[in-house]
């Protein structure tokens, strides 16, 4: 079913404090696409992310996840949309007391009945899509930050997963991990025949994999396109973004009195 | 192989707890000897003064254990203590028994005697025990002392 | 704004904090018990629970116990022997330890080895997102990972009471059969003839299970609700083990006044 709407974001407004994070967010995402959502840090990324799953209130607008609302939908409905995707947090989130073998069956485990033999078969295949069969028996803590990422990985899409959520999937990472983790999400993807959404600031690693891209701003999507849209783009904001400036449209300073009354007040 | 680990360790402090509280159960409180077993009949005694006699205070005859005081309260037309004991009916009593609240020991316990009497019948639940005699109290005891003294 | 009317906004801020605090975690604990059919559907999660609580609580409870039993046994004897009645303290070692020592320290020692590595637990996987991310996969935390947790400490507690009592009369025996010499037969027979199944073994188990369910509710509650960074689980840690010990002593009285005295 290619092309199919998987994700839909209609003017979302949502927050955890006083003032809303997102300030109105439109977005798609369909089947066999890899979608990255950029900005800067606190920008409202994760909080996006967070909406999808159903982990936060909506204020204002729709979120739609394969067809269905999110916003008001029952406790069933959204455990049942989320058996249906896979994310991958920014630690990884692996369950610190089992082994990578245990974390990858533990979605089997909790959500099938299938027989010992045939959860067992199914954690090699899925570690053997991330390479790691031959850490199977080591455990987190043992694991490097771009080792436990990809135990995540195959632990989010365990259960063949139609969606996928990766939470800064490359922050933190050395030069050849990122680029491992990078040709997984797209290899995967394609693979599953899902959707995935990337959270990232990583511009360039991002933009040599996805599909389509947005770019986030203090809650708005300021810029939308496919990545040489995104890389051509004259939108000044963008620009900055894209090539990593520190001053322009997304100022160095937090917003601040002058200097001169700061220093002026602290005398008094 | 972890699982049944666990098993072991867990049933064996099940063990270990059950078997603090079957210890506690039986040794230390000795529920098992103390408790009044089979069926009861319910008699009643009136005392002039019941001294520090408490509910579930032991019913004793020649100092064996029979039965247990079940309720205490005064009789509000006589102001006399009304006793309430259930007693072992595997023990029948004669219906001229008396009954006295004594002491175990200087300090210890009170507790209700049982003194056999020479009547053929027995006595039945519900019954009521005539002759009774009233707990010893010391205050009363020293009192009587003193008065003899100065009377000599 | 004179200082009487700052105290008074200080009072109210803090009662305010106090009410909403202890409304959460009421909720926090109905949730706990909405959702708890998986331990008992799941018995292998209580299991690892009742170990984690009871069985490497056992040893140091055991060690507490037979050190409070001697204690008690020379103390008990040391001021009986004054008024000559040194056979009461087979008596005295075990109302003293049933009523009170049994329970109450048991939740102490509880307290502070199960109930801080609950806290602990659960803090850490919040602040990896452990948490976060079992809801994610559709799997809900409460009932996978607190209820288990709650139930095992519950059923653990009236045990670990047990033994520390146990084994506390077996530290008097030894000091007042053993080493003193106090008869054996008067030792027990007065301690039989002084405790009461009903009262003070029952009640003693009753105190420990409402210990149990106060300590292990307090553990968990802190470790859900703290800050996710390593000084918020920090944190969380010595609350559970402060509140947790002043809980025990305040529902210890609240107990006795109840079960004893008969307010």
């Amino acid at each position: 079913m290619p092309d199919q709407l998987v994700v839909e974001v209609k003017g979302a407004v949502a927050g955890y404090g006083e003032e809303a994070v997102l300030k109105g967010i439109d977005c798609t995402v369909r089947s066999g696409e890899v979608v990255a959502l950029m900005g800067g840090s606190g920008s409202g990324k994760t909080t996006l992310l967070r909406l999808l799953t159903g982990q936060l209130p909506l204020r204002e607008g729709e979120v739609t996840v394969f067809g269905e609302r999110i916003a008001g939908a029952k406790r069933e409905t959204i455990q049942r949309l989320r058996r249906r995707l896979g994310m991958l947090f920014q630690q990884g989130a692996l369950f610190t007391d089992l082994t990578v073998f245990e974390n990858v069956a533990w979605p089997l485990r909790e959500h099938t009945r299938l027989p010992e033999r045939i959860v067992r078969d199914l954690v090699w295949l899925k570690l053997e899509a991330v390479g790691l069969r031959g850490a199977a028996s080591l455990y987190p803590a043992e694991l490097s930050g771009g080792m436990a990422r990809r135990v995540a990985l195959a632990r989010a899409i365990a259960l063949d997963p139609e969606l996928l959520l990766f939470d800064e999937p490359f922050a933190g990472l050395d030069p050849i991990s990122l680029a491992t983790v990078g040709l997984l999400i797209r290899r995967l993807n394609d693979a599953l025949g899902a959707a995935s959404v990337v959270v990232t600031h990583d511009v360039q690693e991002s933009l040599a994999i996805v599909d389509y891209v947005y770019v986030i701003l203090a809650g708005r999507i300021v810029a939308a396109g496919r990545p040489e849209e995104i890389r051509a783009s004259d939108d000044p904001f963008v620009r900055q973004f894209v090539r990593g400036e520190v001053d322009g449209p997304a100022p160095f300073h937090y917003p601040a009195p002058p200097l001169t009354r700061t220093l002026l007040e602290e005398r008094a | 192989m972890a699982n049944s680990r666990f098993d072991l360790w867990v049933g064996l402090f099940v063990v270990v707890g059950v078997a603090a509280l079957f210890f506690l159960a039986f040794q230390v409180s000795g529920a098992a000897s103390a408790r009044v077993t089979g069926e009861t009949i319910q008699v009643v005694a009136y005392f002039d003064n019941i001294g520090g006699l408490k509910v579930k205070a032991p019913v004793k005859s020649a100092g064996v254990l029979v039965g247990r005081v079940t309720a205490i309260r005064l009789d509000p037309s006589t102001y006399r203590a009304e006793v309430t004991m259930a007693i072992s009916r595997a023990v029948p009593f004669p219906k001229d028994t008396s009954a006295a609240i004594l002491t175990a020991g200087l300090l210890g316990e009170q507790y209700v005697g049982l003194e056999a009497g020479a009547e053929s019948e027995m006595l039945q639940d519900g019954d009521r025990i005539a002759v009774t005699q009233s707990a010893v109290v010391l205050e009363k005891l020293v009192g009587q002392f003193l008065v003899q003294r100065s009377a000599e | 704004m004179n200082r009487g009317e700052a105290l008074l906004l200080e009072v109210g801020a803090f009662s305010r904090r106090l009410v909403t605090r202890v409304g959460r975690a009421s909720l926090f604990l109905g949730a706990v018990l909405r959702r708890s059919q998986m331990p008992f559907a799941r018995p292998r999660l209580l299991l690892r629970e009742i170990y984690t609580a009871g069985v490497l609580t056992l040893s140091i409870v055991v060690v507490s116990g037979g050190f409070v039993g001697l204690v008690l046994g020379l103390q008990g004897y040391d001021t009986l022997q004054r008024f000559g009645s040194e056979t009461a303290l087979g008596s005295v070692v075990a109302l003293s330890l049933l009523r009170e020592l049994g329970p109450v320290i048991a939740a102490l020692l509880f307290a502070s080895r199960a109930g801080s590595a609950m806290t602990a637990e659960i803090g850490l996987m919040k602040a990896t997102e452990q948490l976060d991310a079992m809801e994610v996969m559709a799997v809900d935390p409460i009932a996978r990972v607190i209820a288990p947790k709650f139930w095992g400490g519950v059923l653990v507690m009236p045990l670990l009471a047990a033994v520390f009592s146990a084994v506390g009369v077996l530290g008097g025996w030894f000091i007042g059969v053993v080493v003193i010499g106090v008869d054996e037969g008067t030792f027990w027979s007065q301690m039989q003839g002084a405790v009461s199944w009903e009262e003070d073994v029952a009640g003693g188990v009753i105190k420990s299970a409402v210990f149990g369910v106060v300590v292990t509710w307090i553990a968990l509650y802190q470790g859900w609700s703290c800050r996710p960074t390593a000084e918020g689980v920090s944190q969380a840690i010595t609350r559970t083990v402060v509140l947790g010990a002043l809980a025990v002593l305040a529902a210890d009285f609240v107990l006795t006044a109840f079960m004893f005295i008969g307010v």
